[in-house]
């Protein structure tokens, strides 16, 4: 659409007020009526603050896990920062957030919690899942009834709320702790790094342990690779990789939801 | 225009009290199914493709009348309309066929980002060209009316050409859109900018309202120097003043779809139904004198 002239001195005072939205050293915009300056800048601040506590209170909806590790301060601290550099960028706020993981990352303050990036990660994949499309999962049986010869070039669908991150750290043990438990429990040194799955077979986002190679056969699912090669896949990176129990594991989390035969793709 | 014949097609309002819908109360309200005339969602928190929000809109809606309410399509936004939201507001609209769907006279969007509040809008006749034109984009959109709601505000600018009763009646003209009379925001902006509520509302073009706003407020006092301002939290029951002015608006409009917004420090649902069944009663008295009146 061309711009009207009316429009774009419109277009300048609304960028105006948005960049003092975000930035508290912003002075208050002008044009606004002759209010004592003082009485400018307290009225401008409502709106200011509008913004400001909505967006942290929704992040922090999305991730209380990573709340709690830190500390409400230092959680709503972290998420102003994270809002000035990476404001919503639609009004679905449903889609805001992603990124946090990245932002904790690269966030000096937080490098003695090396964990938080994923555990922030773990929990922005449980919240996808949540708004993933909905799909009726079905049974091991389906698979149980072929065949052996015809399970290598049989093709798995996974629900579309699946997910999964690997982590070096015992992501989804500090997750359940730090969820289910009013206390939280100490972690023993046995506790290593953690595959984790996440699925949504109804209404209910559930997360699990994958044993080791279950990522490699399922990032082939997704790619929709055959089961034989996605299998194939998990073996090479872990030769004592046990294809029934995972798969056991993948139907009973309601992960599977369409099972074709044949070369079609 | 063609709003009149779309406005034929619209499933009769309810002249009762509803309330907004929020995820706390969908248990209570399958389990109990409580006599709530109708409900109110925000349309951008059913934008997702599934999950739970779906789920739950869909029996609620199977026993209730809705009204969707749009937070976001920054209807006053300089840089125009992006048409991706306008989709998906198409989309929840012809999903759960709310009997009306609203909007604000207000913008949220500037370049890239969504700053997730309702900004002022100075009133002249640019705004009022730049509006008209995105709510008859919308209203085409949607293949059916718009209301438009007042806002509450805390800043007016400099250069402003009309005041909000009058540019919303103008709007009104042009477009065909209806209104939202939000009786909360009219006693929070007039105490925040030192008019008369009532004069307000006297000069409301109120052939034009199909639905009220009844919500709570904060009170920020000030001080020798600092005027006191309200605060429009919904957070908290409505207040004794602005049920007065709610009365006043009754007798003046008779029976119309009234909603209790709360939409934080939520209440009990037995909280919010009683809130809801005081605006009922209120209502249904100026329903009564309605019948009075035509007979």
């Amino acid at each position: 659409m061309r711009a009207r002239p009316e429009t774009s001195a419109a277009a300048a005072q609304q960028a105006a007020f948005a960049q003092a939205l975000l930035h508290l050293d912003a002075p208050t915009p002008a044009g606004l009526t002759t209010y004592s300056e003082a009485e400018a800048a307290r009225r401008f601040a409502v709106y200011r603050n509008n913004v400001r506590v909505s967006l942290v209170a929704a992040l922090g909806a999305r991730y209380p896990v990573v709340r709690r590790l830190v500390g409400a301060e230092f959680f709503d601290a972290a998420a102003l920062l994270f809002i000035a550099q990476h404001p919503p960028t639609g009004p679905v706020l449903a889609n805001y957030g992603a990124g946090f993981d990245a932002f904790l990352a690269s966030f000096e303050p937080a490098a003695d919690l090396p964990y938080l990036p994923d555990m922030a990660k773990l929990e922005w994949l449980r919240h996808r899942a949540f708004h993933a499309a909905d799909a009726d999962p079905i049974g091991i049986d389906r698979l149980a009834m072929l065949p052996p010869e015809r399970l290598d070039t049989v093709r798995l669908a996974l629900h579309p709320a699946v997910q999964f991150i690997v982590s070096p750290w015992p992501v989804l043990s500090i997750w359940t702790t730090n969820t289910e438990d009013d206390e939280v429990r100490p972690l023993g040194p046995e506790a290593g790094s953690e595959s984790v799955l996440v699925t949504r077979p109804a209404l209910q986002v559930l997360t699990q342990r994958l044993p080791a190679g279950a990522d490699r056969l399922l990032a082939a699912l997704a790619d929709n690779a055959p089961l034989g090669a996605a299998v194939a896949a998990a073996v090479e990176a872990e030769p004592a990789f046990d294809i029934a129990g995972c798969l056991a594991l993948l139907f009973s989390a309601g992960a599977i939801v369409g099972l074709t035969e044949g070369s079609r793709s | 225009m063609t709003t009149d014949r779309r406005a034929l097609s619209l499933s009769r309002p309810p002249m009762r009290a509803g309330v907004g819908l929020k995820p706390e109360h969908y248990r209570p309200i399958l389990d109990d199914h409580p006599d709530i005339g109708w409900f109110e969602v925000h349309a951008e928190n059913y934008m997702g493709a599934g999950g739970p929000p779906h789920y739950f809109l869909e029996r609620i809606r199977a026993d209730y009348a809705l009204s969707v309410h749009g937070v976001g399509l920054s209807i006053g936004s300089a840089a125009g309309l992006t048409s991706g939201h306008l989709d998906r507001l198409k989309t929840v609209v012809d999903r759960y066929q709310p009997f009306v769907v609203s909007e604000h006279l207000a913008w949220s969007t500037h370049g890239n980002a969504f700053y997730n509040d309702l900004l002022p809008l100075p009133y002249t006749r640019a705004t009022l060209d730049l509006v008209a034109r995105h709510v008859d984009v919308t209203q085409e959109a949607l293949g059916r009316r718009l209301l438009l709601e007042n806002p509450s505000t805390y800043l007016r600018f400099d250069g402003e050409e009309m005041g909000e009763t009058d540019f919303l009646a103008e709007l009104a003209r042009r477009t065909g859109c209806g209104l939202l009379l939000d009786v909360n925001n009219v006693f929070v902006s007039a105490a925040n900018h030192g008019f008369d509520a009532r004069a307000y509302l006297d000069a409301f073009p109120l052939a034009r309202v199909q639905e009220i706003h009844l919500a709570g407020h904060e009170t920020q006092h000030g001080d020798a120097n600092m005027p006191t301002l309200l605060i429009d939290t919904h957070d908290r029951p409505v207040a004794d003043p602005v049920w007065d002015l709610y009365r006043h608006v009754l007798a003046r409009l008779g029976a119309c779809p009234t909603l209790i917004e709360w939409d934080s420090a939520l209440p009990t649902w037995p909280v919010l139904a009683a809130e809801a069944a005081r605006a009922e009663n209120l209502l249904r008295a100026s329903e009564g004198a309605d019948h009075a009146r035509a007979a």
